[in-house]
């Protein structure tokens, strides 16, 4: 047992922290209110190996952890949390499918472009008609002479107006079910492939959400990622690794409302002294500090097993739920300790509680996390 | 970081877990309903080495950490919590001696405390005015001769009548937290007396007293740690019980998942679909995410304690998510069970009796609270 970071983790730690204060978290408020994505931060986040972590060197990537993602997930997160999504798409959703589903030839081509920041990657599961119920998908792969024919439309696709790369899942073989699901790494500049209309959103803000068409997309036999009906199981072994990247990014989010109703109770007078002084005040930052902690062990401990190659599916899931929930409380909080001011612009008590909504619906809803969880219970004994 | 138990913890998991489960868990209702935990029980206890699990080896104690002692304390809590408090009261007693005791008195109590030569250890901190706000007590140790003579009143004073250790808090000074020492009275010393046990809602088994000082005459020698150390000796001390008290809301926890995990499993296989339902199956998993991460929590805590690190903030984080957590778990499981649940001498109203006070002792959740809050105002969010 040992709670300690190794001496590279807690330098990632170091770095990223000290890079999320300085240039993420005085811009944060600007680009959530412009809603653009934020272009410069990324590329400043690609400069620290940000944009790949666990991709290996020799595919131009940072080559470190699951952990050492999941703490740099929640500094980046804390600083601004569109950025935290961008980059956990990037890394979760699309390179990790890549490095553990892709053939050599498609890991050379994607991961070190991704890694670097040179291009983008999204994920397409969702369709208008298919969120949490993924087994129905509308989107349809038709094989012909030279690969096949991607048609159908995605929805709620993060980074999706601003991808390079899309990883599309679509149903190769309607007999088949959800085991007729391919995925396929389909460039976002191919003939057919078209943005069809950008989210206008609570919070995450800076990040886009679009909802994408896939009007007779033609890929060759080089896009197929994983064998023909290998999609549904790529599409759930990403989600488990994504839900400790979206896990991090809410504590990230909680933590820093968590910092700023500190310091604002340390310093705000009413009834002769700072507020932190009464016990109403007081039990609230308690509670946040303690939620804010028991959801960061829970993300270790995923992360950690997710790293030993083992199984981790049930731990990630409570990662992701309890953090989310906890996010969601402890950034409703924060606004109560700020009163009229959090509910304000001037602050950032209101973005950080817009921006904690999402993490409890995205790569898999509260209520799924719990079905997975209550399953797995049930089942082992 | 490497969150899963070493092989020597998990070693002692195991076997206190079939100690719990062959000596305990039998005769749990029976304890109960004598209101007694035989002597014998306290032996088998010791003899596995869980009296003074974080005791050094020249003590006669397992010298197995903190982690693996919280770690038997939760399955101690599984199958009996009345007997897994009177153990974790009297590892705390043998680490106080340990921790602040003059080499005499280590000799002295330490390998009978150990060995289970002891029944138990006692700590007398509570006064009837004097709960949350122990700096406020008012017993009076006044120096005589070559010693001090004790007077006043103790309240809820866990197997205060079995131990034949009890340390005592007294006002040796001043108001305040400044004025009060420590003192180690032993069983059957004149003017001592314990009260009728109280009836209480839960642990029954243990048995809980007011204990009263009545001129009792102790030596010099019997002070534990210095003049005017007291109130910072006993805050030491509870930093490291509510690591324990934690443990044992967590064994209390997750015995109640078990009973509602092999429930929901009862009715699928009578035919009632998934888990009876999404609420059921809901719930259920709630119940396992929150004692997870508290059992998180109690590691952290016990780790940090276990290398000599500052962990007062992380043991309040554990004992209230722990003792908060086990309650809503224990309400969840009688919901799933049933009425059943509440009839005749179900285990999980025993459950729900047991575990409610792992919210007050060792300090209230609110003191918890006020205890993070104020490290956090002081040091930040990050520890």
């Amino acid at each position: 047992m040992n709670f300690e970071l190794k001496e590279e983790q807690a330098l990632l730690q170091t770095t990223v922290r000290a890079f999320a204060k300085e240039e993420l978290l005085p811009r944060a408020a600007a680009i959530d209110e412009a809603g653009e994505f934020p272009q410069a931060q990324v590329d400043r986040m690609a400069e620290l190996g940000l944009m790949g972590i666990a991709v290996p060197a020799e595919y131009g990537g940072a080559g470190m952890d699951t952990l050492s993602y999941a703490l740099a997930m929640e500094e980046i997160s804390a600083g601004c949390a569109s950025c935290g999504v961008i980059m956990s798409v990037n890394n979760s959703l699309v390179c990790d499918p890549i490095l553990k589903f892709g053939s050599d030839q498609q890991k050379k081509k994607w991961l070190p472009e991704l890694a670097s920041g040179k291009k983008l990657g999204c994920f397409a599961l969702s369709e208008t008609g298919t969120g949490s119920d993924a087994a129905a998908q509308k989107a349809t792969a038709t094989k012909d002479a030279s690969g096949w024919v991607l048609s159908g439309s995605k929805n709620f696709i993060t980074n999706g107006n601003d991808a390079d790369l899309c990883l599309v899942f679509a149903m190769g073989d309607k007999t088949k079910g959800v085991k007729g699901v391919n995925a396929y790494l389909v460039p976002t500049d191919s003939r057919g492939f078209s943005v069809a209309k950008n989210e206008k959103k609570l919070g995450i803000k800076a990040s886009s959400t679009s909802q994408i068409n896939l009007d007779d997309v033609r890929v060759g036999p080089e896009a197929l990622l994983a064998g023909e009906c290998q999609g549904f199981k790529v599409a759930m072994a990403t989600l488990d690794g994504g839900r400790i990247g979206i896990a991090a990014q809410a504590l990230g989010i909680a933590r820093q409302a968590l910092s700023e109703a500190r310091a604002y109770a340390l310093e705000r007078q009413a009834f002769g002294g700072p507020i932190a002084n009464l016990q109403a005040i007081q039990f609230m930052l308690a509670d946040m500090a303690m939620e804010v902690d028991a959801a960061r062990l829970l993300i270790w401990r995923a992360a950690g097993l997710k790293d030993k190659g083992g199984r981790f599916s049930t731990e990630a899931a409570m990662a992701k739920l309890y953090a989310s929930e906890m996010s969601n409380r402890v950034t409703n909080k924060a606004v109560q300790i700020f009163g009229g001011y959090g509910y304000c612009k001037d602050y950032p008590a209101e973005r950080h509680l817009r921006d904690a909504r999402i993490t409890e619906i995205y790569e898999g809803t509260s209520e799924i996390q719990r079905l997975v969880i209550a399953r797995s219970l049930l089942t082992e004994g | 970081m490497q969150l899963e138990l070493s092989g020597a913890q998990q070693t002692i998991v195991e076997s206190t877990r079939r100690l719990a489960a062959t000596t305990l868990a039998p005769t749990t209702a029976a304890r109960a309903r004598a209101h007694e935990i035989p002597r014998e029980v306290m032996l088998a206890i010791a003899r596995a080495g869980l009296i003074g699990v974080n005791l050094d080896k020249k003590w006669g104690g397992a010298q197995a950490g903190v982690v693996a002692y919280a770690a038997a304390v939760r399955e101690l809590a599984y199958a009996d919590p009345a007997v897994a408090v009177t153990m974790a009261v009297t590892n705390m007693v043998a680490e106080v001696i340990a921790a602040f005791g003059s080499e005499e008195q280590k000799i002295s109590y330490l390998p009978k405390l150990a060995r289970g030569d002891f029944f138990a250890g006692a700590f007398a901190l509570s006064e009837p005015g004097a709960g949350s706000d122990a700096a406020s007590l008012t017993t009076r140790a006044v120096p005589d001769r070559d010693g001090f003579v004790l007077s006043g009143e103790k309240l809820w004073i866990s197997h205060g009548d079995q131990s034949d250790v009890v340390i005592v808090w007294a006002r040796t000074g001043g108001p305040g937290a400044k004025g009060i020492t420590c003192f180690i009275v032993e069983k059957g010393a004149q003017g001592l007396s314990a009260g009728k046990p109280e009836e209480k809602m839960g642990i029954v088994a243990s048995h809980t007293v007011p204990l009263s000082l009545d001129q009792v005459r102790v030596p010099k020698a019997a002070r534990l740690g210095a003049e005017g150390d007291g109130f910072k000796l006993a805050m030491v001390a509870l930093d490291g019980g509510r690591i324990g008290v934690a443990a044992q809301a967590l064994g209390i926890g997750c015995r109640a998942l078990d009973l509602a995990k092999a429930r929901l499993q009862a009715l699928e296989r009578a035919g009632a679909g998934a888990g009876a339902g999404q609420a059921a199956q809901f719930a259920l998993a709630d119940m396992a995410v929150e004692l997870d991460a508290a059992w998180l929590l109690v590691l952290r805590a016990a780790w940090l304690k276990e290398r000599k690190r500052p962990f007062s903030r992380e043991a309040a984080m554990a004992k209230v998510f722990a003792s908060e957590a086990a309650n809503r778990a224990v309400r969840a499981a009688i919901d799933l069970c049933g009425t059943g649940a509440l009839v005749g001498d179900s285990e999980a109203s025993r459950l729900l009796r047991d575990c409610r006070v792992t919210q007050i002792y060792e300090g209230t959740s609110e003191v918890q609270r006020l205890v993070i809050a104020r490290d956090v105002l002081r040091q930040g969010v990050l520890s």
